[in-house]
């Protein structure tokens, strides 16, 4: 009963108005986040595009070592910045994307796009906050790392594991055999 | 840390990559966007690991199962667009008509009487999709 006391009094004692430094850069570094976001999908320039979503995504592996998963972070960096970007610049070359300003690089039902999008994240923002407006979440003792993410995976969740190594390989299999070239037609 | 940091830019993350998915006329620019939808949902997991602290650590496991999947996903998709540009030559989502509805005059003898039904259902349905469907018949039209 006390500690139950103690602990809603402790993340009671917690206010919006005293943010703690980890609050702090993880805002500010929010906010990077959701410029480059903002301009990934506003941008004319496609190539730039696909350069502002590496910022986009490099700052969220920086929100998640302050998240203290360290190890996803590393990931993140790994997987995203060094393979999935690789694979959209490939991909935007190969399809002969204009070099430079283009200006139909939006298509004509931008604004309602616009109107559905500001309604889902007024809605979205609106249910989040009012539901964890005063949760507290301990970031001491990091649960992120290496070590502890490698024992849970291998102990608890070896055969998802193993079938999303399945998934890997057919897609693998999948991308060559429809980006290869035909005989008839090369 | 307070939940709702995390929280809200996960939302707010989600609904610029839906804006982009929506917006965009480009299919890799379709899929990049996508990829921001992705990514919120894996913030939105790791905040929730870390605050939840069970002992199968699933939130964060999960995650590296999302950034698995999207590799994937990615990787298909991307060869999916290639191979559409490659036969139609054009990567561009607005351009790519060939399973929307044919005009009446084009169509078959048997299916002349069954697609102006067709379209009269759409338009009761959605008229985004009727507008959709009327450009693409007027750009049909002198063809």
């Amino acid at each position: 009963m006390t500690a139950v006391l103690a602990a809603s009094l402790s993340s009671q004692g917690h206010s919006f108005l005293t943010p703690t430094g980890v609050e702090i850069v993880f805002v500010l570094v929010g906010l990077a986040v959701l410029g480059a976001a903002v301009l990934t999908v506003t941008t004319s320039q496609l190539v730039h595009a696909a350069l502002w979503l590496v910022v986009a995504l490099g700052g969220l592996a920086i929100e998640y070592l302050l998240l203290t998963a360290e190890f996803i972070a590393w990931v993140q960096v790994l997987i995203y910045l060094g393979s999935v970007v690789v694979l959209v610049l490939f991909g935007l070359m190969l399809t002969k994307a204009p070099i430079g300003r283009s200006p139909d690089a939006d298509s004509g039902n931008r604004w309602v796009a616009l109107g559905v999008a500001v309604v889902a994240a007024a809605t979205l923002v609106t249910l989040v906050v009012d539901a964890f407006r005063s949760t507290w979440m301990d970031l001491s003792s990091g649960g992120g790392s290496t070590g502890a993410n490698g024992e849970v995976l291998f102990r608890y969740w070896v055969l998802p594991f193993e079938a999303l190594s399945v998934l890997l390989l057919a897609a693998l299999v999948g991308a060559i055999v429809l980006s290869r070239r035909h005989r008839e037609e090369g | 840390m307070h939940l709702a940091y995390p929280a809200v830019l996960a939302a707010l993350l989600f609904c610029v990559g839906l804006y982009g998915v929506l917006a965009r006329r480009n299919s890799v620019l379709v899929l990049m966007s996508v990829e921001l939808m992705l990514n919120a949902v894996n913030l939105n997991l790791v905040a929730f690991d870390v605050w939840l602290r069970d002992t199968l650590h699933a939130g964060q496991a999960l995650t590296l199962f999302t950034i698995t999947i999207a590799a994937a996903e990615i990787g298909l998709g991307l060869a999916i667009v290639l191979m559409v540009f490659r036969t139609q030559g054009t990567a561009d989502i607005d351009r790519l008509r060939e399973l929307a509805d044919r005009p009446a005059d084009q169509a078959l003898p048997a299916d002349a009487d069954a697609d102006p039904d067709l379209a009269s259902d759409l338009a009761a349905a959605d008229p985004d999709t009727a507008s959709l469907t009327g450009s693409a018949r007027g750009k049909a039209d002198p063809a």
